[in-house]
């Protein structure tokens, strides 16, 4: 597995789990690692402390493989991680969750695929998944859920979920960024036993994680302080205590902090409210109801928030907490009960209200694309603030929430604490009365959490600033004057922190909220069962068995299980999607019929009048020849050339004739006469046509004038033209355009459907799986691109089946080479949507350049309408290499020429080459970790 | 309603477009690039059209109809056998094949009538009809000018003059650069709001505007206008530089009434953008409808094959489409240099459709925001 002789990679092993030296990472021009060298110990837990933004997490996927090393070192299980040998014989000993509730799960999938998944990618069989699956649930306590969506469940269920899928495949090295962020007290200290029992039944796994939680820290056996992507110090909990003479480790942390960053910190002191508050509620809420479906987010919630008042809201996520704020905001009208601000009821539709509340979601929503001053300034005039006031208000907020070094940068380039001082500061911008803060400080550091609590004392006890926050962090409950205690949708208890504590004779905030949380899932639903109620199953450990084929398969280039792990997922995804599987299916049919019936040669009915200067009887009957035609419908006669012109111009007219005067007697005299005739040039595929038919008719017109005059022998034509229309003797356009309409229906949404799927992954965090797994590239391609191409064969058998059977289009030729030729179409084009997806980060993007790249080719350069032996410049370049002419051929020799195998074979070649080259592409342009 | 919000939600609209290099690089594309080779790609009229002949005569009078087969129009005739013939066709490579039989000459001559066969395939549509009233011509043309040396015949003297207007070579370049040009104003006015709706909703941002003092009315008219301004601004640029300036499309009628025009469509478009991502809940069910709407609206507008050939069930559908009347605006204007008196019709559809496009889409959108 790696370069050294096992002895000393076992030795090197025991000590260190990872070496770093001297490595450093930029973002563009933001440095987030700046030369930092480390060991970590072997065997232990280790924890990453430190505001957000300082490169934790940076730092973390580096460890994991999930990030291309840029500067330095980085040395992981005994080996380089810049290596990609040692990659791919590590990623099956290393699990990684990154940051983010549930971010490499996939939501629509259900708890029990979701590890099954991951069992798949690690190469498990069967057997062996069912019974690492049955009991990493059981262990877990989400058994009962199994069947639930993963985006169904609660913040803390998410996690154990996560830990699942993680703990899988035995990983020598677990990684957890920020586990526990976001997550009830709960059911943080259930996922802190887990782990602990995990790491007894695995006996020396190491674990490196990420935290904002100090008092999770303390716990750990080695903390590396982090700042600024520099390390403060490291060293064990006690050993950093000893060192700052802190008392706990949230003030170690501080201590450690350089002086100018430290300057000006000191411990929140919230004054008493004074109790001679005038008794006006600023918010009431009586009996609130909120259901969604079948399910009560929100069940008879009531309480009454005085003014100015700091009113707390505990619980775990998906707990009801937003939904309640929400309807405070007028954003969900509840089903029952009712709100009021101020005494009057919250009306959904009253605009004033809105002025007297600011309202913070949770996680950052301003407007990533502008800058910290544009945001404020925007809000500013959105609250309706006079012109010449916004420029010092947005001074004085920026000075006052700290952002005044910031106010020309863009969100993305601030830490997590400045973004959200940021949504605070938008929230305050037009100096609300009430203030609906939704888990305002989740994520951010200690120090930031301080001064932003500051900032809301400040607003409540000198502005009379009514607060209402939610949040997760105990330390801040106590800061509340009042907090509630709030679980699926009930509110479990509602007092002063004190009075809480007191009641349930508890020694801190944290155990009295967990007694109730406990008592509360005794009764109502058995959420998470707590593991430490049940008996824990002997310690066995699976992994010593298997490890050995498991390592074979990784190192493997290529692996159909694995392969076959992405192609199920992607299968089940789209089965729960059935929106996209019927607008690919149904909406192909329809846009069958739209362009079959659309794309129309056959020109009729075209107007046509005649500017008669002569009058005459035999004038009467030229006219009358194209008159008759079906081509041909007669307009009004034109009076004069100005009315030529206005009727040509409008397009009214397609054809305008003109018989000059004395047209009759000249003829008859047998002088030179000259009929004018004008073609409406505009569209000039319908002129070419009408051209042809006015030659023809003014032709067949003398033949029969020179039979009535000279008798049938002068009347006889020198030689018979005898055309035959062949492939489609009726000429019917239908049966030419129909064929070609499949070729370009099999490559439009193919394609778009393949390139979402790997693009959604992308901008939706899942792609990390693909990043930290033994998966390679070519199996993580072909993987996804199965699903579609079952799909794209349905919807061949589909339109084929309508194309008979509804168009009657008559299929002439092989069915069994059309359907080889459509399978490989098929692969080809969501290869090819493959290939495009590498370069596109963004969904919008993907849209408008897969539209872009396919339809205009489809459509003008594939031989649809054109043959591509006619095409010129860029246009014919593109449709010689275009999978789609080929496939164009192919369909329109089975169908319309009764061609088999052998005539084709020529069109074969070019589809069996484009698969090979456009997947290749595909693996050599996608990247297996990120930037 | 207040204008100040529909302004400052536009400017934020403008602002966040700026930073998506993606969006502008596509942008740009779809105006430049993508009319150009539009345009250049697109044959006139019949364009090296392939054909073959089997000449079973070889007399003068047959190598008199070989060359006069010649490029441009046609390929150069390529000799082949009979048996080639059908194997030819039948890959492809052919779209004409001409067979003169043995005799040729001396049948003609003796006024027997001989008949030469024209195999056309009729799969390529474009093809067929023009290229064989072609060839036919071609053919009597060299025939009868060679008896023309030997017998005169009796005729009547009528000519006819057949003039095009407005494009008087046909020339389809200039009609795919306008084609091509109203393409990309649908596709860019329905992607840039209604894309721009479903991010802002996937990224909560639009959640957070609810519960500021703005209106959905004003939240939707800013998104329209921002975008409308910056379609219609490309078009126009699309237009002087690439389609007037670079490819020398002689424009015949006023272009700020083309303009006026564009813009009434955008404004519907980027209204249907509106309702499209209402309809969707995730981008790649965006994805899906976009074709849907898109091919459809750009088959079927007039734009592609002439509106008189559609049955009449779907010419009456597309009447409710603004493209259509856009289609038509654009044709009568910029070819024919219409004016405002012929094309008012076209201007007051676009105007009803684009109010009551809007008014539907700001009902969707009410809902949708609940």
């Amino acid at each position: 597995m790696n370069a050294r002789p096992d002895g000393v990679a076992a030795a090197f092993s025991s000590r260190q789990v990872a070496r770093l030296e001297n490595v450093g990472h930029v973002y563009g021009k933001a440095r987030a690692l700046d030369a930092i060298s480390l060991d970590f110990p072997a065997g232990c837990m280790v924890g990453l402390i430190g505001p957000d933004g300082v490169g934790k997490s940076s730092l973390l996927s580096l460890i994991a493989g999930a990030r291309t090393i840029q500067e330095g070192h980085v040395e992981v299980l005994g080996g380089d991680m810049a290596d990609p040998r040692h990659r791919q014989s590590a990623y099956p000993r290393i699990a990684y969750m990154p940051q983010g509730l549930g971010k490499n799960l996939y939501p629509t999938l259900s708890v029990f695929d979701n590890v099954d998944f991951f069992g798949r990618l690690f190469g498990h069989d069967r057997q062996e998944r069912e019974r690492r699956i049955g009991e990493l649930l059981r262990r877990t306590g989400l058994a009962p859920f199994a069947d639930r969506q993963a985006g169904r469940l609660s913040g803390g269920m998410k996690q154990k979920l996560g830990l699942c899928c993680a703990l899988i495949h035995d990983p020598d090295l677990l990684i957890l960024d920020e586990p526990t962020t976001g997550v009830d007290p709960l059911s943080r200290r259930q996922f802190w036993e887990l782990i602990g029992e995990f790491r007894k039944s695995r006996d020396g796994m190491s674990v490196i994680i990420a935290t904002a939680y100090m008092e999770e820290a303390s716990r750990f056996d080695w903390l590396v302080a982090m700042e600024e992507g520099r390390v403060l110090a490291s060293g064990t909990p006690a050993d950093l205590l000893e060192r700052t003479g802190a008392a706990d480790l949230d003030a170690a942390f501080i201590a450690l902090l350089p002086p100018e960053k430290r300057g000006g910190h000191e411990t929140v002191a919230i004054p008493p409210r004074p109790t001679d508050a005038d008794g006006v509620s600023a918010i009431e809420a009586a009996h609130l109801t909120m259901r969604f479906g079948d399910f009560t987010a929100v069940d008879d919630v009531s309480f009454r928030i005085g003014r100015g008042e700091i009113f707390g809201f505990l619980g775990s996520n998906g707990c009801g907490k937003t939904t309640t704020m929400k309807m405070l905001t007028g954003l969900l009208e509840p089903n029952e009960g009712k709100a009021r601000l101020f005494g009057r009821e919250i009306d959904p539709h009253d605009i004033e209200v809105r002025r007297r509340v600011g309202y913070m979601s949770q996680g950052f929503s301003l407007y990533s694309e502008l800058t910290v001053r544009q945001n404020l300034e925007l809000h500013a005039r959105l609250f309706g603030m006079a012109e010449a006031l916004i420029p010092s208000r947005v001074e004085e907020v920026a000075r006052q929430f700290g952002l005044a070094d910031n106010v020309d940068k863009l969100p993305e380039a601030l830490p997590l604490g400045i973004r959200q001082r940021l949504s605070l500061a938008v929230a305050m911008i037009h100096s609300p009365e009430v203030l609906i803060l939704d888990e305002p400080t989740s994520g951010v550091d200690p120090v930031a959490r301080d001064g932003f609590w500051r900032i809301l004392a400040d607003l409540s006890r000198k502005g009379n600033v009514t607060i209402f926050v939610s949040t997760h962090f105990m330390n801040e409950a106590e800061r509340c004057d009042r907090i509630s205690l709030m679980h699926a949708g009930k509110v479990l208890v509602s007092d002063t922190p004190a009075s809480i504590v007191a009641s349930r004779s508890a020694a801190t905030l944290e155990e009295a909220f967990v007694g109730y949380l406990e008592e509360a899932t005794g009764q109502v639903e058995p959420d998470a069962p707590s593991s430490a109620a049940q008996p824990m199953p002997p310690a066995e450990t699976p992994g010593t068995a298997d490890r050995h084929p498991r390592k074979n398969r990784a190192g493997r280039f290529f692996d159909l299980r694995r392969m076959f792990a992405y192609t199920r997922r992607e299968a089940l995804e789209l089965a729960r999607d059935p929106i996209r599987a019927t607008l690919a299916t149904v909406g192909s049919l329809i846009l069958m019929f739209v362009v079959g019936y659309g794309i129309n040669m056959d020109v009729e009915n075209l107007c046509f009048a005649v500017l008669d200067r002569d009058g005459t009887t035999i004038s009467r009957d030229y006219t009358l020849q194209i008159a008759g035609s079906r081509y041909f419908t007669e307009k009004t006669p034109i009076t004069d050339y100005a009315d030529l012109d206005r009727r040509m111009e409008n397009g009214e007219l397609s054809l305008a004739i003109e018989i000059p005067p004395g047209f009759g007697r000249d003829l008859a005299r047998g002088r030179q006469v000259t009929i004018g005739a004008w073609i409406d040039g505009a569209m000039p595929a319908r002129a070419e046509t009408v051209l042809g038919y006015v030659s023809g008719m003014h032709a067949g017109w003398l033949t029969q004038k020179a039979r009535e005059l000279y008798g049938d022998a002068a009347a006889a034509s020198a030689f018979q033209l005898d055309i035959r229309y062949r492939y489609n003797p009726d000429v019917r356009s239908l049966d030419a355009i129909v064929p070609a309409v499949i070729p370009m229906l099999l490559l439009l949404i193919p394609a778009m459907l393949a390139v979402l799927s790997v693009v959604r992954e992308k901008e939706l965090g899942s792609i990390i799986n693909f990043y930290v797994t033994p998966v390679t590239r070519l199996e993580f391609l072909v993987g996804k691109q199965i699903p579609y191409v079952v799909l794209a064969m349905a919807n061949f058998v589909l339109l084929t089946t309508f194309a008979v059977l509804i168009f009657g289009v008559p299929l002439t030729g092989s069915l069994p080479t059309f359907a080889a030729a459509a399978l490989l179409y098929v692969i080809a084009t969501t290869a090819m949507g493959l290939f495009l997806s590498t370069f596109m980060s963004s969904q919008i993007a993907a849209i408008f350049g897969t539209a872009l790249i396919t339809m205009i080719p489809a459509t003008q350069y594939s031989g649809m309408i054109d043959p591509v032996s006619s095409l010129q410049g860029a246009g014919a370049l593109i449709g010689r290499i275009y999978p789609t002419t080929y496939f164009v051929t192919i369909s329109r020799g089975v169908f319309s020429k009764a061609l088999g195998f052998a005539d084709l074979s020529g069109a074969f070649m070019p589809l069996l080459v484009a698969i090979p080259v456009l997947l290749g592409l595909g693996a050599a342009f996608l990247r297996k970790q990120a930037r | 309603m207040r204008i100040a919000n529909i302004y400052n939600l536009g400017i934020k609209e403008l602002r966040g477009l700026v930073r998506d290099p993606m969006m502008l690089v596509l942008i740009v594309y779809a105006f430049t690039a993508a009319i150009y080779t539009a345009s250049k790609a697109l044959p006139e009229t019949l364009n090296h059209a392939p054909i073959a002949i089997v000449d079973e005569d070889q007399s003068p009078v047959s190598s008199r109809i070989v060359t006069a087969f010649y490029p441009p129009y046609f390929t150069a005739p390529l000799l082949i056998s009979q048996p080639e013939m059908d194997s030819r066709m039948d890959s492809g490579m052919d779209t004409f094949a001409l067979d003169i039989p043995p005799n040729f000459q001396r049948d003609v001559l003796a006024g027997r009538s001989p008949t030469v066969q024209l195999n056309i395939d009729a799969t390529r549509m474009s093809q067929a009809f023009t290229g064989g009233g072609y060839i036919q011509s071609i053919v009597s043309g060299e025939v009868n000018e060679f008896l023309n040396h030997y017998r005169s015949k009796a005729s009547l003297p009528v000519d006819l003059d057949l003039r095009a207007r407005f494009n008087p070579e046909l020339n389809k370049g200039w009609f795919g650069a306008i084609t091509d040009a109203i393409s990309s104003i649908t596709m860019l006015s329905i992607v840039l709001t209604g894309a721009a709706l479903i991010r802002e909703r996937e990224h909560g941002t639009i959640e957070h505007l609810l519960v500021m003092p703005v209106t959905p009315f004003e939240i939707m008219t800013s998104k329209i206008w921002s975008m409308s301004i910056v379609v219609l601004v490309a078009s126009g640029l699309a237009l002087v530089l690439v389609i007037q300036g670079l490819l020398s499309v002689p424009i015949n009628g006023s272009i700020a009434l083309f303009m006026v025009g564009a813009a009434l469509d955008i404004i519907a478009m980027t209204c249907m953008g509106i309702f499209l991502a209402t309809v969707a809940g995730s981008m790649p069910q965006f994805g899906l409808l976009l074709m849907m709407v898109l091919l459809p609206l750009q088959v079927l507008s007039g734009g592609v094959t002439p509106r008189e050939s559609m049955p009449l069930a779907i010419q009456a559908i597309m009447f409710a489409a603004p493209n259509t009347h856009f289609v038509m605006l654009a044709q009568a204007v910029l070819f024919r240099g219409a004016g405002l008196d012929v094309v008012w019709p076209q201007l007051a559809a676009l105007l009803v459709i684009g109010t009551l496009l809007f008014a539907f889409s700001l009902r969707r959108f009410r809902q949708f925001l609940k």
